[in-house]
This record gives C-alpha cells, sequence and structure tokens, in this order.
C-alpha cells in the first residue's frame, strides 16, 4: 500500500544528513561539553557550530542570543515563565492569543495560579489577531506580549512584526512560538523587534527530544531549571550533544534550501486544495487563504466529524490529523477553530494537511483519488447530511 | 493500551452493520447533539412477540460512536423489548472487546439511542392503543 505523511506540522523525518551528523556523536565523540579535556572539547565545537548554524538560520545577532533546551514546549516555557518570575517587581500581566499552542496556554494558566494576569486577544475569521486589540489591552502592569508566528492547526500567519513594534514602543518584552514558522517563513530577529522566538528541532526535519529560544542580549530571564551553568547558566543540565548537533544540521539545512521548496510545497498544496473542492461539495477552507504557511492546508467536511476520516485514511495508508497532534485524545472541539467563530458542528469535521518536502503530486493524486469515496461513505452513514441536502 | 481502540472496534468500524433507514420503523431514537462531536439516530422495527426483527442506524461521529452504532443495533436484532430494554453500555462495550477510557461515552450514547427508539415505539403503541 502507498504510504503517504501529510502530518509535518506533528513532526517531520529526520534528514539523512541530519542523522548522519549526529551518528559521531552517539559513538566516538562522547565527551561532556563542560569538561577541559579534549573529549571535551570536541563535544563543546560542536555544539558551538550548532548555536551558529540556529543563529544565522533566525538571523539573530549573536550566536550567545541562543540557549538550547529538550523542546519547543520548554523553550516556550522558559521564555513565558522566565520573563514573569524576572520582571516580577515590574508588574503581573501577560497579554497572549486565543489561538497559542499549549506549551503558552497552559503556561499561562499556571501562572494565573501563581498570581498573573492573562489577556487573551480575539482573533478574526481567519484566526488573525488584530493589532488595535493589542494596544488597548496593555496596562502599565504588563509585562509580557506573546503571540504566535504561525499556528499550528490552520496555519494563518500573525502580524508578529507589528505586535512586536507595539511591545517595543511600550517597553513590554515580545516572545513568539515561531515552533511552526521556522524554515518555513523568512526571519531575521535582528532586525525585528523580537526579545525571544521558541524553535524546534523535529520540525524541520531534526530529532525530537531538542529546541532551542532566541533571547535578545539584554533581556531578562529566570532560569527555569535550577543546576550546574550550562547554557550560559539559563537552562542547566548536560548538553545533548547528539541532538543539538542535529538541530544545528537541520538549521543549516533549512537555512540552504527551504525557501526554495516551499514554493514547491505552496503549489502541492494549492493542488491538492483545488482538487478536493472540484470533486468534494460542502467543504470550507479554515485559516487565511494567503496570510498562511506554506505547507498547511485545514479542510472542513460539512456534516462529518474528524477521527472518522482520519481513521479512514489511515486505513488507506494516508497520515493526517484533526487539528493538533497535542490535542488529539481529547474531546473539546478545537480551540483555535472555536476562536475563529467557526461553527461547532463544523469544527468537528476539520482535517488539517501538512506537507513536507518528501511529498510530490502522485502523492497529492493518490489522496485525491481515496478521499471522496470515504467522505461520500461517511456522509451517508451520518444523520446530519440529510438535512443539508 | 491506553487510547488506542480494539481490533473488534476497528473491524465494526471498517465494516459497519446495518448503515442506513428503516422507512416504516417502529420506533426512531435520536441522542447527542454536533457540539460534543456525537449524533446516533437508531431505528427499530417491531414485529410479533414484540420481536426487534431489524435496526439500522445513522451516525455522525468518531470510530467508537459509528462501532458502537454497529454493535448495538447487532446485539438487539431477534430480542424482545424487555430483553433489549436490559441492553447496557457496559455490554455494548464489552462486545466490542472494550473501549479506550475517553470513548465510553460512545457506549453511553448507543445505549440511549437504543432507549429512545424503544421509547418511541412504546409511545406509538400507546397512542394506536
Amino acid at each position: 500500500m502507498r504510504k503517504v505523511y501529510l502530518d509535518n506540522n506533528a513532526t517531520t523525518k529526520m534528514r539523512e544528513e541530519v542523522l548522519g551528523a549526529m551518528l559521531p556523536y552517539y559513538k566516538d565523540i562522547y565527551g561532556n561539553a563542560s569538561s577541559v579535556h579534549g573529549f571535551g572539547r570536541a563535544a563543546r565545537q560542536a555544539i558551538d557550530q550548532a548555536r551558529q548554524n540556529v543563529a544565522s538560520l533566525l538571523g539573530a545577532s549573536s550566536q550567545e542570543e541562543i540557549i538550547f533546551t529538550g523542546s519547543g514546549t520548554e523553550a516556550d516555557n522558559l521564555a513565558v515563565k522566565g520573563v514573569a518570575h524576572a520582571l516580577k517587581a515590574k508588574g503581573n500581566h501577560i497579554i497572549t492569543s486565543s489561538i497559542e499552542h499549549h506549551a503558552v496556554l497552559n503556561v499561562c494558566k499556571f501562572l494565573e495560579k501563581e498570581g498573573c494576569k492573562v489577556t487573551c486577544l480575539k482573533v478574526d475569521k481567519y484566526g488573525i489577531i488584530d493589532p488595535e486589540d493589542l494596544k488597548k489591552a496593555i496596562t502599565d502592569k504588563t509585562i509580557l506580549i506573546s503571540i504566535m508566528y504561525a499556528n499550528n492547526e490552520v496555519g494563518t500567519i500573525e502580524p508578529i512584526e507589528e505586535a512586536a513594534k507595539i511591545a517595543k514602543g511600550k517597553g513590554i518584552c515580545f516572545h513568539t512560538d515561531a515552533v511552526q514558522a521556522v524554515g518555513k517563513v523568512p526571519l531575521e530577529v535582528k532586525n525585528s523587534n523580537i526579545d525571544l522566538l521558541s524553535m524546534s528541532a523535529h520540525k524541520i526535519y531534526g530529532p525530537k527530544g531538542v529546541g532551542a529560544l532566541y533571547i535578545r542580549k539584554g533581556t531578562k530571564i529566570s532560569p527555569q531549571m535550577q543546576g550546574g551553568h550550562h547554557e550560559m547558566g539559563k537552562r542547566a543540565g548536560t548538553e545533548n550533544v547528539a541532538g543539538i548537533v542535529g538541530l544545528g544540521e537541520a538549521a543549516r539545512l533549512a537555512k540552504k534550501e527551504t525557501l526554495i521548496e516551499n514554493k514547491d510545497l505552496t503549489a502541492l498544496r494549492d493542488y491538492l486544495y483545488k482538487g478536493i473542492i472540484s470533486r468534494i461539495e460542502s467543504v470550507r477552507l479554515n485559516g487565511h487563504p494567503e496570510k498562511r504557511l506554506p505547507n498547511t492546508l485545514n479542510v472542513g467536511f460539512k456534516y462529518l466529524e474528524g477521527e472518522s476520516i482520519v481513521l479512514n485514511l489511515d486505513m488507506e495508508g494516508i497520515a493526517v490529523s484533526t487539528g493538533s497532534a497535542c490535542t488529539s485524545g481529547s474531546l473539546e472541539p478545537s480551540h483555535v477553530l472555536t476562536a475563529m467563530g467557526v461553527d461547532p458542528a463544523e469544527t468537528q469535521g476539520s482535517i488539517r494537511f501538512s506537507l513536507g518536502r518528501d511529498n510530490t503530486k502522485e502523492d497529492m493524486d493518490y489522496v485525491l483519488q481515496v478521499l471522496p469515496p470515504i467522505i461520500k461513505r461517511l456522509r451517508d452513514m451520518s444523520p446530519l447530511y440529510e438535512k443539508g441536502k | 493500551m491506553e487510547g488506542q481502540y480494539s481490533e473488534k472496534v476497528m473491524e465494526h468500524f471498517r465494516n459497519p452493520r446495518n448503515v442506513g433507514e428503516i422507512p416504516d420503523a417502529s420506533g426512531i431514537g435520536n441522542v447527542g447533539n454536533p457540539v460534543c462531536g456525537d449524533i446516533m439516530r437508531l431505528y427499530i422495527k417491531v414485529g410479533e412477540n414484540e420481536i426487534i426483527t431489524d435496526a439500522k442506524f445513522k451516525t455522525f461521529g468518531c470510530g467508537a460512536a459509528i462501532a458502537t452504532s454497529s454493535m448495538v443495533t447487532e446485539l438487539v436484532k431477534g430480542k424482545t423489548i424487555p430483553e433489549a430494554l436490559k441492553v447496557s453500555n457496559h455490554a455494548v462495550a464489552e462486545a466490542l472487546g472494550g473501549l479506550p477510557k475517553i470513548k465510553m461515552h460512545c457506549s453511553v450514547l448507543a445505549e440511549q439511542a437504543l432507549r429512545s427508539a424503544i421509547d418511541d415505539y412504546l409511545a406509538k403503541k400507546k397512542k394506536k392503543a
């Protein structure tokens, strides 16, 4: 059976080059990067190179602005909690958006228990925040604004530069969860007003278990892990050398290739969408038609529930998801689609196709061949469908 | 394993039994709502001696919702109304080789759909009498 992986926003397949770069650090170069001897120096050198590669991908002014973490979630935790704790004396108000990943939303909920006040900005029907709302939400107690660069479920890209500029104007720290954006949109943090930016290796064809946080020089942040003085005292714990090397190599390749590859991905994605709407009735596009990640397509199939579509496609070798992998297993409708004002009944039948660099036109043709009969079969089974006829 | 469907659930999801409608149904049960993600409509045909001779369903929902709909229709066919009233959500889940904890409510919905169809049948019968 043909296998088609269209869940690249959940995770990507690690590239051969990345694995190749990592392997020596699991075998011969096993030193602790904090050791002074040759074994340690070799590991340190590899980490420095990786830091340089990540700094270059993000367009940071110095590699010292990059802190390696154990995941994108950890980077978000360090950013949001780290600033909230560091600036406790200054204020306790955080502004975020209603469509953030749980790695930010649940950290904010946690901080509310510690006495922080959190404002969640609303989004429009495309999932975009209104910078005017942001301006209005700012108080003299606001210490942090955290808005995701691009949404994981629908791919909508937020007006980050505008939001960051507003934050800068008020002297407020600005964080962005760019886990889905890195490697898909051009970034240059040094010329932006972004103070903190989270990323993850496994979304850009690197290994799982490693992420990074960009911290602009001078940004006050409290470490969330106490221990040795690894990562410039901001993240204690012996460095995951092989993982960091993998992230570095993935970043180097992303810098070199992704912007070219993105054009092809967008063409494939739009080919898939056009194919779907020409073959299946009562479908809707979730997310912004243009201001969207090049690889993301979220489609709502009216009268249906998403999991039954995912399972049917899985039986045909096609991997997609309903919204986010981190929330499947929850019965709640997607908080992102709900925030966008999508009718609750319609949020249920939404499917995310997230393409990756290995996908081909043949993959899309296979989906277009397999999907319509599945939708028809499920709709024939749906008590809602006849009402829509 | 937690969160994973049993072989039997997948088998009923892949090949659901008794999908459709019964135009001259003796009773129809409607339960659920689209906000929680599950709607079941169950049709029963009741023959002589209160025996359920046919059952069909239409369901909007996840894999478990479709599998429990399929199983409950299988379980009640050939049963009398009093027997069918004893079919519990646990019986449906058990017949499917168990359900993930988070999906147990689907078996509850299947039981409710059956009760609702039987209630509808009994109400119609009362009206006729």
